[in-house]
Formats: C-alpha cells, sequence, structure tokens
C-alpha cells in the first residue's frame, strides 16, 4: 500500500494529460521567463559588454553561438535519457519527450555551426575551418539527423519509439568518444589555430551576459519542448476521450 | 569448454561462414568495390605518386569504412526473410552469443579480406612500405569495429532493409574509428609512434564488444515486432 503511494506520483507524471494541463498553467510564467532573460542578455551582451581586446565587435556573437552550442549538447542528453527513461518504465509521455527533443536540438544545433561559420570569416578568415568543435558539432547534427530519420522506418509509432531511444543510447555512449576523439585529431592536425578563451579566463562584464544568455537559451529550450510535446500529445492522443473534449470546447468557443 | 553460451558462437559463426562460402559472390562484391574506388583515385585527382602517398592513409580507410557500410545491411535482412531470425529471436535470453557469432563470420567474410587486400592499396598508392604492417593492424582490427557498430545500424533499419538511413545512423559513430585508424598509418608513415593509436582502436573494440550486442538483441526483437 505504502509503495502504491509513493509511485502514484510518478505515474501521474508519466501521464499525458497531467502533462498537458500542467504545462498551461507554467507555460506563460516560463515565457516571460525566457524572454525577460533573452532580452536582458542580448541588450547587456550587445550594447553593454566590452569590446574584445583581439575581436573587437565580432565577438558578440558568442552570445548566441555558445548557448546553442551548449543547450544543443545537452539537448541531445536530454533527449537520449527521455528516451532510456521511455524504455525503462514503459512511460508514453517521456518517448514524446524524446521525439520532439530531436528537431530542437537539432535547430540549435544547426544555429551553433551558422553562428561559429559567421563568427569564423573575421576571425580566421573563412567560414568554415576543420576546428575541433565545429568538427564535433557536425557530428552531433548528423547523430540528431539520424534520430529524426530513423522514426520513418517504422511503420508503428511503439516501434519507432524505441528504435530511436536505442540510437539515442548508442549515441550517448558515443558522443564522449566522438568529441575525445576529435579533440584528439585536431591537436594532431592543426596545433597553431586560435584558442578562444576559456568561460573563467574572460572579464565578468563579459562573461555574465554570457551566464544570462545560456539561462535563458535553457528556458527557451525548456518552453519549446513542452510545446512541441504538447502537439505531440494531441496528435498521438486525438483518441482519448479528454482530447476529444478539450477540441469540442475550442469549437465551442469558435 | 563445451558450454552452452560458446555453442551459440560457435553454431552462429559456422551457419554464417558456411552460408558465404556457399554464395561466393556477395562475399566478392564488397571487395570488388573497394578496389574499384581506390582506382578512382588516381584518375580524378593525379597519378603523381608523391601526391599519392599523402593521401593513402585516409584514402584506404574511407574506403574501408564505404566497403563495410555496403556489405553489413545484409547482415540480418537474409535471416529475416527466411525467417531463421525468428527462430534465433524464439529465445528469451539476451542473444549476445549469437550476435557476437554473426558478426564475427561477418568480420572473417569482409573485414579480414579487406585487410588482406590491403597491401595492394598499399603499392598503388605508393605507401611506404614500413606503414604497411600498421595499415593492416590497423585494418584488422578497425573493421572489427566498424561491423559492430554497422550492426547496430542493420538491426535498428531492418524494416527499411538499410540503405541510405543506415548510412546516416552509422557514420557519425564511425568517426573516432576512421580517426584513429588513418592516424595509426599516419604516424607510421611519419616515423612516429604508431602504437598508440592502434592501441585505441583496440580500446573501442573492446567497448563495441561489451555495448553493440545489447543495442543489438533489443534492435532485433524491435524489428520482429514492428
Amino acid at each position: 500500500m505504502n509503495l502504491n503511494m509513493q509511485w502514484t506520483w510518478f505515474h501521474r507524471l508519466g501521464s499525458p494529460r497531467w502533462f498537458y494541463q500542467k504545462t498551461q498553467r507554467w507555460l506563460p510564467w516560463l515565457s516571460l521567463l525566457t524572454l525577460s532573460l533573452l532580452i536582458t542578455g542580448i541588450v547587456w551582451g550587445l550594447a553593454f559588454a566590452p569590446e574584445d581586446a583581439k575581436q573587437g565587435n565580432s565577438f558578440r556573437i558568442i552570445y548566441v553561438h555558445v548557448p546553442a552550442s551548449v543547450v544543443a549538447l545537452a539537448g541531445y542528453y536530454i533527449m537520449a535519457i527521455a528516451g532510456a527513461v521511455g524504455l525503462i518504465w514503459r512511460i508514453k509521455l517521456s518517448y514524446m519527450l524524446m521525439r520532439s527533443a530531436a528537431p530542437i536540438g537539432a535547430a540549435l544545433t544547426f544555429i551553433a555551426l551558422v553562428t561559429g561559420a559567421i563568427w569564423g570569416k573575421p576571425t580566421w578568415g573563412a567560414y568554415w575551418v576543420w576546428d575541433a568543435r565545429i568538427t564535433s558539432m557536425l557530428i552531433l547534427l548528423f547523430l540528431y539527423l539520424g534520430v529524426m530519420a530513423l522514426r520513418h522506418a517504422y511503420s508503428s509509432h511503439e516501434a519507432a519509439d524505441k528504435a530511436s531511444a536505442i540510437l539515442g543510447l548508442v549515441g550517448m555512449v558515443n558522443v564522449p568518444i566522438i568529441y575525445k576523439s576529435v579533440d584528439w585529431w585536431q591537436t594532431l592536425h592543426q596545433p597553431a589555430t586560435i584558442k578562444f578563451t576559456g568561460a573563467p579566463s574572460m572579464h565578468p562584464d563579459m562573461f555574465l551576459p554570457l551566464v544570462v544568455m545560456i539561462v535563458g537559451f535553457y528556458a527557451f529550450y525548456a518552453v519549446t519542448l513542452m510545446l512541441f510535446t504538447r502537439a505531440e500529445i494531441l496528435r498521438r492522443e486525438y483518441r482519448a476521450s479528454w482530447v476529444k473534449q478539450l477540441v469540442s470546447e475550442k469549437l465551442v468557443e469558435k | 569448454m563445451h558450454n552452452y553460451l560458446s555453442a551459440g558462437f560457435i553454431a552462429y559463426l559456422t551457419r554464417d561462414l558456411l552460408l558465404g562460402v556457399r554464395n561466393k559472390t556477395d562475399l566478392v562484391k564488397p571487395l570488388i568495390f573497394f578496389l574499384l574506388v581506390s582506382a578512382l583515385v588516381p584518375l580524378s585527382i593525379a597519378p603523381e605518386a608523391e601526391r599519392l602517398a599523402q593521401l593513402a592513409p585516409g584514402m584506404i580507410w574511407i574506403f574501408a569504412v564505404l566497403a563495410t557500410l555496403l556489405s553489413v545491411e545484409r547482415l540480418f535482412s537474409d535471416d529475416l526473410q527466411d525467417g531463421s531470425l525468428e527462430q534465433m529471436l524464439m529465445s528469451p535470453n539476451l542473444l549476445i552469443m549469437p550476435i557476437l557469432g554473426k558478426i564475427t563470420a561477418h568480420w572473417v567474410m569482409i573485414g579480414l579480406p579487406l585487410t588482406l587486400l590491403s597491401p595492394v592499396l598499399g603499392v598503388w598508392f605508393s605507401l611506404p612500405t614500413v606503414a604497411v604492417t600498421p595499415m593492416m593492424l590497423s585494418l584488422a582490427i578497425g573493421t572489427a569495429v566498424l561491423c559492430l557498430i554497422g550492426a547496430v545500424g542493420a538491426a535498428l533499419t531492418l524494416p527499411r532493409q538499410g540503405g541510405v538511413l543506415l548510412a546516416l545512423l552509422v557514420m557519425p559513430l564511425y568517426m573516432p574509428v576512421l580517426i584513429f585508424g588513418s592516424a595509426t598509418i599516419q604516424s607510421a608513415v611519419d616515423g612516429l609512434d604508431w602504437t598508440a593509436p592502434l592501441v585505441i582502436l583496440v580500446a573501442l573494440l573492446a567497448i563495441a564488444i561489451a555495448l553493440c550486442p545489447l543495442a543489438i538483441n533489443a534492435g532485433l526483437r524491435l524489428a520482429k515486432n514492428g
């Protein structure tokens, strides 16, 4: 009995309906927080942070590039862990989260690559340099695309979810190996490229807006993940009575 | 040591080898592909020995990756079609040993011949003779890792019979093998210690042997139901 009591919250957490209703209440506040964080970070970073001694104003793209890369990488783990939770506890909702996380992560990876290329032009004199981090991000993009493409190989939702979850786990084991090996490969071939100043050695005036932007991007990620997952819930649960009721209420409103 | 586990390994190893021997054209195709693509390099770039030697370590590894990718697709699809995969999946246990047996057979039929054939490429690309042994060792170990990772992709894409999707899934996972494989040859060419990248390849092989069969087992069970 006691054991049952302890696990009810866990099962409620896995209910798509519960998630849909809760996020309805959370979303306005979280969106407001995201917007204020992003606006603060962007204005602070672009207008008030001091110029970089070597790179001038061009370094300011860091306030988009670094948060996008950080969240894109974390997003792969969020996706893989959501898939693992789905595999282990057979929770429908976590599969829906996993599915929603893939396109968001891919988009962020793409943003990181494009902003990196734009940043590369003034710093390295070329849009594309086979730098370790850029190469790793490119591979990450392919990993995301693989997870997205695998869905279409299966006719049933259930099998597609499990297959994507397995692939996500395989990728999760591989991501650190890929990162380390690309890093090693980089030191072998290009020992003299410009090393970006690591975060702790940045001046606080430059670093703080970056922190705000990273937190803002995480919040943005949470908002988009919720929105995507809500759409996914409606798409998959359209037969459920609560979804039908929701739709008929919307129709009456109109 | 004839326990139940090794019996499963040996049974599938000998079965797949026998099937391979009886169907020789399938075995030869990836090898011909390997040689054919290599012959395109001098035609498309330059026949000068110096430039070819410079490209050789990377080229040989890229072609090895492509050749294994082409062949790994067939690893489970024939078994799915003739029903023997379903037989294998009747067992309620984790199918680690049968899967390893099948992959070992695949490596003996694809990876090993590629390795033995690679000195030809070494001659074509004027690779220095000191680099031949490292090249063969790196190919022998590296293609085993490629077979294991490729098998994960083949199991997951079984309903669609691999194809481009398989390439999209496994190519990013091949990168570390490619890096350390070509680095082994390159180090030997440069007169450096080539055992370091080779040892990392061995480490990758150890990880792949431990983890890939689990993912393949899960993928095959999905493919049967999905």
